[in-house]
């Protein structure tokens, strides 16, 4: 109960709460604890979410504060958890269902694209589906092929749908909150590799936790990052980096390490996409890496490449770099072969600013 | 030389050659129909369990076959819904509506006023009459062939017949494919067109009126072919699982478009049957007897209400026509099966029913079907005023881009720009109409 009183107030600015430094599932769970007390047509719904409180721990505790009604348990059926949210959402309720890993999210995919994300043009408004699909996704975790995917681009692709992926404690907390209250259905992608603390690349160097990241000060209770609103990461005049998720904080320090004086934008929504951004700070750069860890080929990165040429061309003194998985299934031993780890990116960089 | 799939080629062991099984139905075109071997049972003869009985302690109801009107057109056994006159008489006029819209529709098609139709001759009972045993405001989920429904709930035909022709009075804006009919004000869902995707949408309504303590429930209608769909399994054993206040009612007209209903598992077993392995309660009716599919969607109903769980009805029944205006079933079956069809005409049954108990006449029959088409016909003129597929009247360009998010994105709002320059590069002006 002690979130009831907390819940109406925006983001606190005392010094006490930004001395709050949480993880990114800490984050995830706040944010959904926060909706189940505001709003009591949230529910939160997805395999062993309930008493157990998820593989990954994000809805520890919920079942037992807010009920066995408003967060349980479903059958191993993505077919299933997603058509039973769309019912809920046709009767008014605001299903938060979670997919345990985005690998399994193909068997709710008739159910997503051809159900959810058409409802309320279908029926010119009589019925919506305002669910937020959350699922761990991204691979750095030696998950092999089922449990490292990165299948954006295949939700980006469909007319309804937006797309969310948070790369840090702030934004998961206060994207998750936008996307509960969203009207429309959200797919919320959540980098299980910084789930626990912010990611390099160097994945031979000692992991650090979130709690020397400045983006791990979360304040208590409610408040929310508008979706399709990108975040300026560091301000530069070199190059343009557009990532988001895991790859923000593999890029940035990539950049770092390389000195090089970049304009690193999070995009935290794919779609709708913050354009305005992306061309406010290609046209200062004139050159533009893009970076994912999804495959290539028809990967998000197309449409950011082709978006960046076909509103900055004038302005870019370089072609277009695109840093990405390999479009291969997500190999298990091979992992950092695969990633689209430091040596990848620092060889489209020097690339990029040869000239 | 012999068909190689009636010799088994040898097996390069000693193990036997193992055979693939493909369902062929048993008439084709030109074949003599006959149906003798369909086990109906007797009207009357079949029990009625408790609304709270076990699933398990009611298993053989899903191999019978529920049900009411006999031969001699009075009304049998435990399962008789015992409606007063009225009630039948409304019902009966549902159904001579559903099948007088149905053969205007289909002739509009046919005419070029719109792109396609789907009747549903045979099987008016099936909705027609189960959702006269649902409250008003319980939710359906239905598929594409539950006209029946809507007539029974008072939908405008009016707006039925503009969103077929897709015109400006379209409440949907022409979006839809025609038939894909919606109206929350008349707690029926819209029609999706992908199959059986409806099924775990009502099991997830049901259990959203679980959570919140309401008292509505929801029912689901899908055809035997879409049983097969992963969509309708999730729908069972979600329901089960949760005991969620819905009925799952399976259409079993044996076609779908050219697949007999071999093709969804007919020839092992039943479609209630589906039923057992899931711990639902399973009925079996006769879908062309229309007080037993009123008495099985009451019974399944009030089991529902009364938190006692969700029932799977199996409507045995027929499809009467082709699959819709863009199937000739001529192709693949014979002509005799619809005469043939052991179960009859569920219209003509209701109104044999009423006329042997004395509640109605031929010539009160006559004088209402003509009633129907008169009614059909002048709304169809009404409709027309708004304009038929592809004359213009259509919705402005721009609403190709609403709704499809809640507000529009900066994306779209680029593309409906580009679709009105398009438009006034082409017809000169931005509007389609006044």
């Amino acid at each position: 109960m002690s979130t009831d009183t907390k819940t109406d107030q925006v983001a606190e600015t005392t010094p006490e709460a930004q001395e709050r430094r949480i993880n990114m599932i800490e984050a995830i769970n706040e944010a959904l604890d926060i909706m189940l007390a505001r709003d009591p047509d949230v529910i939160v719904m997805g395999e062993d979410v309930g008493y157990f409180g998820g593989v990954f721990r994000c809805t520890a505790g919920l079942q037992a504060k807010h009920g066995k009604t408003r967060v349980f348990d479903t059958p191993i059926s993505e077919c299933g958890i997603i058509g039973v949210a769309v019912g809920m959402g046709a009767y008014g309720l605001r299903p938060v269902p979670e997919i345990q890993f985005a690998d399994y999210i193909y068997p709710g995919l008739d159910q997503l694209i051809s159900e959810a994300a058409r409802l309320r043009y279908r029926s010119a408004t009589e019925y919506i589906a305002p669910l937020t699909v959350r699922s761990p996704f991204g691979g750095g975790i030696f998950g092999g092929q089922t449990h490292s995917q990165s299948p954006e681009s295949i939700f980006t692709h469909v007319s309804g749908l937006k797309t969310v992926i948070p790369s840090t404690p702030y934004d998961a907390k206060g994207l998750l909150i936008a996307a509960i209250e969203d009207n429309d259905p959200v797919i919320f992608f959540e980098p299980k590799r910084i789930y626990n603390g912010p990611f390099s690349g160097f994945y031979d160097k000692p992991v650090e936790p979130w709690k020397k990241h400045d983006q791990s000060v979360v304040p208590e209770g409610y408040y929310r990052i508008p979706l399709g609103k990108a975040r300026k990461v560091r301000e530069g005049e070199a190059v343009t980096v557009l990532a988001y998720g895991t790859m923000v904080h593999v890029a940035e320090a990539v950049c770092k390490a390389k000195e090089i004086d970049a304009d690193i934008l999070d995009l935290r929504t794919l779609m709708p996409l913050d354009i305005e951004a992306i061309e406010a700070s290609v046209k200062k750069t004139g050159r533009c890496l893009i970076v994912h860890e999804a495959t290539r080929t028809s990967g998000f990165g197309s449409e950011l490449s082709a978006l960046v040429t076909e509103r900055c061309f004038y302005h870019l003194e370089a072609p277009v770099e695109r840093v990405t998985g390999f479009d291969t299934p997500y190999p298990h031993s091979l992992e950092w072969a695969y990633f689209p780890g430091p040596v990848r990116i620092g060889d489209a960089l020097d690339k990029i600013l040869k000239d | 030389m012999a068909d190689p799939a009636d010799t088994p080629q040898s097996a390069p062991d000693n193990r036997p050659a193992l055979a693939l099984h493909v369902p062929e139905p048993k008439f084709r075109p030109g074949d003599t129909a006959d149906f003798s071997d369909i086990d109906i049972g007797e009207p009357g003869a079949v029990e009625r369990p408790d609304e709270a009985a076990r699933p398990d302690d009611m298993k053989h109801l899903a191999y019978a076959l529920v049900r009411v009107l006999g031969d001699d057109n009075q009304a049998h056994g435990p399962w008789d819904p015992k409606l007063d006159p009225d009630t039948l008489r409304k019902m009966l006029g549902h159904m001579a509506m559903v099948r007088a819209f149905d053969e205007r529709m289909f002739r509009g098609q046919r005419q070029g006023k719109t792109s396609f139709y789907m009747k549903c001759t045979g099987e008016e009972a099936t909705s027609v009459a189960a959702s006269m045993a649902l409250a008003s405001d319980d939710m359906v989920f239905p598929s594409y062939r539950q006209q029946g429904i809507l007539i029974a709930r008072g939908y405008p035909l009016l707006e039925m017949i503009n969103q077929i022709y897709s015109n400006k009075g379209d409440k949907l804006k022409g979006r839809q494919l025609p038939i894909m009919y919606s109206s929350r004000e008349h707690s029926f869902f819209s029609i999706s067109g992908n199959l059986a995707t409806q099924t775990p949408q009502a099991v997830g309504w049901a259990m959203a009126s679980a959570i919140k303590g309401d008292s509505r429930i929801a029912a689901t209608w899908v055809g035997e072919g879409s049983t097969a769909e992963g969509d309708f399994h999730s729908a069972c054993t979600f329901a089960t699982v949760y005991n969620a206040p819905v009925i799952l009612n399976v259409i079993n007209n044996q076609w779908a478009i050219s697949s007999f209903s071999g093709f969804a598992g007919a020839e092992r077993t039943t479609f209630a049957a589906r039923a057992l392995g899931y711990g639902l309660a399973g009925l079996r009716v006769d879908g062309n007897d229309a007080l037993a599919c009123y008495a099985a969607q009451s019974w399944a109903a009030n089991r529902a209400r009364a938190n006692q769980g969700p029932t799977l009805i199996e409507y045995f029944t027929y499809r009467a026509e082709g699959h819709s205006t863009s199937d000739d079933p001529s192709g693949y079956r014979s002509a005799q099966e619809r005469d043939e069809w052991p179960l009859g005409d569920p219209v003509t049954r209701l109104k044999d029913h009423l006329i042997a108990i004395g509640e109605w006449d031929e010539d009160r029959q006559a004088a209402m079907d003509l009633k129907c088409a008169e009614e059909v016909k002048a709304t169809t003129k009404e409709a027309e005023k708004n304009g038929i597929l592809g004359h213009g009247l259509h919705h402005p360009f721009h609403t190709m881009f609403e709704d499809v998010f809640e507000k529009l994105p900066w994306h779209l709002e680029e593309q409906a720009e580009q679709a009105t320059r398009e438009r006034i590069a082409k017809f000169g002006t931005e509007r389609p109409y006044g």
